[in-house]
C-alpha cells in the first residue's frame, strides 16, 4: 500500500478502535448498572420553595442537595458551582435531583412525576454583573493617543460553540466496600477524583478514576464529568449498587457547558500608517457559575493583540455572570475570540487608511526580543515570515487576492496569523501543576509509562509512547503506556492547554534520560521525574504581568471561498496551514490534529450556530446544530516547519489548539472579500451575509 | 414481544423481542455487540451504520421488525474480513480515526459505497460519508482512505 507518512507509527489504539472493540463507557459490560434520570430546573432564576416526589417503588432512590455528604460545591478552579441547586437555581437546566433505579423507563417516569414549585425571580442574560475582572497596560497609551493621525474604533462578536464530541458525556461508577471506581467519558481523571473527595470528604485512597475509550472531548469534558461524578457519588453512598449514565445527544446539546460569547472592542491609534496603541475591552459571558471563566479571560487578554508588537496598550477583561448555562474549557481557551477580532480588526484597520493589509501587518508581526501584551518577552526564535510564505506558496494567495478582488467576483481568499501559548499560564506548570511522570522499567526489561494523560483522539498515548523509545533507542514494543488509572499513576496534569507534549513530553524525555543512565538489564528501575520550567519565565498573576506561558507555537491559516449571492451560501474551496510546533514528533498525528482543528474552526467560522432565547438554546439537536460534514469542506494541505523548543521533548510544542484559534478570521476574511461587506461578526451565516450585503456597507 | 428470525454477522438467529425496539438497542443491549455505536439517536451522525442486506442502515432508526428475515452486519461481522482488513489499512495510513466512535459507522458506510461502485471518485465519497460525521479528523484523512482503499482494492482485484 501507498505510504503517505514514512516515519509515522500506528496508534496504540487504533486497530481496535477500527474493529469496533475498543470499549467506551456504555460497552462496558456491568449487569446490575442502575439508571439515572436527571430532574432539571424548568426556570432560569428563582427559590425553590418545594419539591414533592411520589412514592418511589422498592430500589428507587431520590437524591438531591439533602444527601450531600461533606460539601456542596465542585472545584473548577473556583468552587462556586453547587454538585445539586440547593434552594435556589441560576439557569435553565441546571441539575436539582437525581431518580436511581434498576428500570429505565420507570426512572425517567419517576423523575417526570416529581413537582418543584419555585418562586421566580428576573433572569439577567445582559452584561451587567462583571464577576472576574481584569486590567493591565503596557508602554505609554496617552502619548499614542495625543501623537494619533488617524483614530479607528470596531466592536466583535462571537457565539456560543457546542463541542458535538460524537460520545456524549457518560459515566459508570460501582463500590466496593467504601472504595468507589470510576470509568467515565473524560479529559482529567484527577479532576473527577478530586471532585468524589471534596463532595464525600472521603479518603483519597476510596476514589479510584479509570479511564475507558473516550470518543472526543475538545475541552468540554475538562470540568463537566466533575459534577456529573459528584452527583453519582452522592448517590451511590445511598444506592450501594452500581450505577451509569449515558447522556442522549438532545440533553448534552441543552445542559452542558458551551463556548463563551464574546464582545471586543478595540481602538487603534496610527501614527505614520503604524498602529503605536490600542485599547481594548473584552467581555465574556460566563453563564451562571464562574468556573475557569477567569482563566478563560486570561487567555482571551493575553492574546488581545495575537501575534503582532503594539507599543502601547490598555486592555480591561470582564467575565460577567448570567442565567445561561455556565460556559467553560473549550478548544482555545478564550484566545479564539480575541484572535478573531485582533485579525478582523488590524485587516480593517489597513483597509480604512488604505494601505495593503499584508504590508500592514508584516509591519506589526512580533519578533524574537519583542515585549509582549503582558510585558513579557519573546524569548525564542519567531520564524512567522517562513510559515506566512510557505502558507502563500501553497495556496497561489498573491494571484487569487489580486484576481478575486475584481468587482464581479465571488471568490474570497483570506489569510490569518496566530500564535498559542503553550501550557498552563505564567509559571504555573512549576507552581500549581507540578507534574510527575512515573517511569518504571520493571525486570523483564519492559518499559511502563504512567501518566494521567488522556488519549481522546488526540494520539498522545502513541506520541508520549514515542518518546520514551526515541530517548532510550529502543523498539516502541518495549513500551507500555497504558490509560491513566489514579491508582497506578501520579498526577502529571489535566489533559488540556495544549500541555501535553510540551511539558508532560518534556517530562518522559527527561525520565527516559535518567533510566538510561541508571540502565541495568535485569534489575528493576523507578524513576519519578518532577517538572521543572525554564528558570527566565517570571509571572505575576494579580497583575496579569510576565512571561504568559513556557513557549509558544505559531501558525498560519489561509481559506479559500466561492459565494453565491442568490443564497448567500458560502463554501470553502480551499484550505491551507503552516505551522510551528517546534518539533513534530509524529507528523501524521500533528497532520490530523490540523485537518481537525480547522474543520471545527470554519464550523465557528461560518456555520455553527447557537441562538439562546430566556435561557434556553434554539438548537436541540445535531440537525439543527450545523457542524461541517464531508461535503462543506475540501481537501486541506498542511506544512511543518521544525523550530525546535529547548524546553520540549525533540524540540516539540503544543499543537491541539494552535490549529483551531485562527481559522475563523481566516474564513471571515475571505468571505468579506468574496461579498464585499465588512464582517465582525461569527459565525458569518448565510442569514448574517445577507444583512450584511442587503443593509451594510463595505 | 414476538420471535423474529434474522441473519447477524452470518449467524442466523431467533430472538423474542418488542418487535418496535430500535435495532442498535437489540445488538448493543440484547446482544452485548457493542462495535455499533449511538451518536444522535436521531440518524444524523451515522455511528450506528450497519447493513441490512448490503445497504447502509442508520440502526438508531430502524425498528427490528424492519429487518425480519434480512442479513444486518456491523463492524463485528464485518472486522474479520479481507474487505475490512483493506480498508482499515487505508485508514490507519492515512490516519483517518482520531478518538474512534465514529470509525466503526464510517467503516461501515466506506463499505457499502464499495459494494456499490468499487472506484468513486472524491465527490462520490463526499456525498456518500455525508452522514456519517467526525469532529475530530475534518474528514480529510478519511476521503483520502477511501480513494486509496478503492485504489489498492483494484490493484489486488479484490471483489467488493
Amino acid at each position: 500500500m501507498k505510504k503517505f507518512f514514512p516515519n509515522s507509527t500506528n496508534k496504540i489504539d487504533n486497530e481496535e478502535k477500527m474493529a469496533g472493540q475498543a470499549l467506551f463507557t456504555d460497552d462496558l459490560v456491568c449487569k446490575d448498572a442502575q439508571f439515572v434520570a436527571f430532574v432539571r430546573s424548568t426556570i432560569s432564576k428563582g427559590k425553590i420553595l418545594k419539591i414533592e416526589v411520589p412514592t418511589l417503588p422498592d430500589g428507587y432512590f431520590f437524591i438531591s442537595a439533602k444527601d450531600i455528604v461533606k460539601e456542596n460545591v465542585v472545584n473548577i478552579i473556583v468552587s462556586d458551582w453547587p454538585v445539586f441547586a440547593d434552594g435556589v437555581v441560576n439557569y435553565y437546566g441546571e441539575t436539582i435531583a437525581l431518580v436511581v433505579g434498576p428500570d429505565k423507563e420507570l426512572t425517567i417516569d419517576l423523575a417526570k412525576k416529581i413537582v418543584i414549585t419555585y418562586e421566580e425571580e428576573t433572569p439577567n442574560f445582559a452584561f451587567v454583573e462583571s464577576s472576574v475582572h481584569k486590567h493591565f497596560a503596557k508602554g505609554d497609551l496617552k502619548k499614542a493617543q495625543e501623537e494619533a493621525d488617524f483614530t479607528y474604533t470596531e466592536t466583535f462578536h462571537t457565539g456560543l460553540q457546542e463541542h458535538v464530541y460524537l460520545e456524549t458525556q457518560a459515566m459508570l461508577m460501582w463500590m466496593e466496600g467504601d472504595k468507589i471506581t470510576v470509568k467515565a467519558s473524560m479529559q482529567c481523571p484527577f479532576y473527577v477524583k478530586n471532585a468524589i473527595v471534596r463532595t464525600l470528604g472521603c479518603h483519597p485512597d476510596n476514589v479510584r478514576v479509570i479511564q475507558p475509550a473516550v470518543g472526543g472531548a475538545f475541552g468540554g469534558k475538562e470540568h463537566y464529568p466533575s459534577i456529573l461524578a459528584a452527583q453519582l457519588a452522592t448517590a451511590i453512598v445511598k444506592v450501594k449498587k452500581p450505577i451509569r449514565f449515558v447522556f442522549d445527544r438532545m440533553e448534552d446539546i441543552a445542559y452542558t457547558t458551551k463556548r463563551h460569547p464574546s464582545e471586543t472592542t478595540y481602538t487603534a491609534y496610527v501614527k505614520n500608517q503604524h498602529i503605536t496603541g490600542v485599547k481594548a475591552t473584552v467581555k465574556l459571558n460566563g453563564g451562571a457559575y464562574i468556573g475557569c471563566s477567569g482563566v478563560v479571560l486570561s487567555r482571551a487578554l493575553i492574546a488581545v493583540v495575537d501575534c503582532y508588537t503594539i507599543s502601547s496598550l490598555d486592555v480591561t477583561g470582564d467575565v460577567y455572570l448570567t442565567n445561561n448555562v455556565p460556559t467553560a474549557a473549550f478548544r482555545g481557551f478564550g484566545s479564539p475570540q480575541t484572535i478573531f477580532a485582533f485579525e478582523m480588526f488590524i485587516n480593517h484597520v489597513a483597509q480604512a487608511i488604505h494601505v495593503d493589509p499584508l504590508k500592514f501587518c508584516l509591519a506589526h508581526l512580533a519578533k524574537k526580543g519583542d515585549i509582549t501584551a503582558v510585558n513579557g518577552k519573546f524569548h525564542d526564535d519567531i520564524i512567522m515570515p517562513q510559515l506566512i510564505e510557505k502558507a502563500m506558496q501553497m495556496s497561489d494567495y498573491k494571484r487569487k487576492i489580486k484576481e478575486y478582488s475584481q468587482p464581479h467576483s465571488n471568490r474570497g481568499i483570506g489569510m490569518s496569523w496566530f500564535l498559542h501559548g503553550c501550557g498552563f499560564t505564567g509559571s504555573g506548570e512549576s507552581t500549581i501543576i507540578n507534574a510527575h511522570v512515573k517511569l518504571v522499567k520493571e525486570e523483564d526489561d519492559t518499559i511502563h509509562l504512567y501518566t494521567s494523560q488522556v488519549d481522546f483522539g488526540q494520539g498522545n498515548r502513541t506520541t508520549l509512547k514515542k518518546i520514551v523509545s526515541n530517548t532510550l533507542n529502543c523498539p516502541e514494543e518495549q513500551v507500555f503506556h497504558e490509560p491513566p488509572d489514579t491508582d497506578h499513576t501520579l498526577n502529571t496534569g489535566p489533559t488540556a492547554a495544549s500541555r501535553t507534549i510540551i511539558i508532560v513530553g518534556y517530562l518522559c524525555e527527561k525520565a527516559a534520560q535518567h533510566l538510561k543512565e541508571q540502565w541495568v538489564s535485569g534489575k528493576r528501575i523507578e524513576i519519578i521525574e518532577p517538572y521543572v520550567g525554564p528558570s527566565y519565565i517570571h509571572w505575576d498573576e494579580a497583575s496579569m504581568q510576565g512571561d504568559a506561558y513556557p513557549g509558544y507555537a505559531w501558525g498560519v491559516n489561509v481559506v479559500e471561498v466561492s459565494y453565491d449571492p442568490l443564497t448567500y451560501q458560502t463554501h470553502v474551496e480551499g484550505l491551507w496551514s503552516a505551522y510551528d510546533v517546534g518539533h513534530a514528533i509524529d507528523e501524521r498525528i500533528v497532520v490530523g490534529q490540523s485537518d481537525g482543528g480547522v474543520a471545527q474552526g470554519i464550523g465557528y467560522g461560518m456555520l455553527e450556530c447557537m441562538d439562546i432565547k430566556d435561557g434556553k438554546f434554539y438548537q436541540k439537536t445535531i440537525s439543527d446544530y450545523i457542524i461541517p460534514t464531508s461535503m462543506d469542506l475540501p481537501y486541506m494541505e498542511t506544512a511543518l516547519i521544525d523550530n525546535p523548543f529547548a524546553y520540549g521533548a525533540s524540540g516539540a510544542k503544543g499543537a491541539g489548539e494552535l490549529t483551531f484559534v485562527g481559522v475563523a478570521p481566516a474564513v471571515c476574511l475571505a468571505i468579506e472579500q468574496a461579498i464585499k461587506r465588512k464582517i465582525n461578526k461569527i459565525p458569518a451565516n448565510p442569514e448574517y451575509i445577507m444583512e450584511l450585503v442587503e443593509n451594510g456597507k463595505d | 414481544m414476538e420471535k423474529i428470525k434474522l441473519v447477524i454477522n452470518h449467524q442466523p438467529m431467533e430472538l423474542e423481542v418488542d418487535p418496535s425496539e430500535r435495532l442498535l438497542d437489540v445488538l448493543r443491549k440484547e446482544l452485548l455487540i457493542t462495535g455499533t455505536k449511538e451518536g444522535c439517536g436521531e440518524g444524523s451522525c451515522g455511528a450506528c451504520t450497519v447493513l441490512v442486506d448490503g445497504v447502509s442502515y442508520a440502526s438508531c432508526l430502524t425498528p427490528i421488525a424492519n429487518v425480519i428475515g434480512k442479513e444486518v452486519l456491523t463492524i463485528d461481522g464485518f472486522n474479520q474480513t479481507e474487505q475490512y482488513r483493506l480498508i482499515a489499512d487505508a485508514f490507519s495510513e492515512l490516519g483517518a480515526s482520531q478518538c474512534g466512535f465514529c470509525t466503526p459507522g464510517m467503516i461501515m458506510s466506506t463499505y457499502a459505497l464499495l459494494l456499490k461502485n468499487p472506484h468513486p471518485t472524491e465527490e462520490e465519497v463526499r456525498l456518500a460519508l455525508s452522514g456519517n460525521l467526525c469532529r475530530c479528523t475534518g474528514y480529510n484523512a478519511i476521503i483520502k482512505a477511501v480513494l486509496l482503499a478503492a485504489e489498492e482494492g483494484k490493484e489486488r482485484g479484490i471483489k467488493w
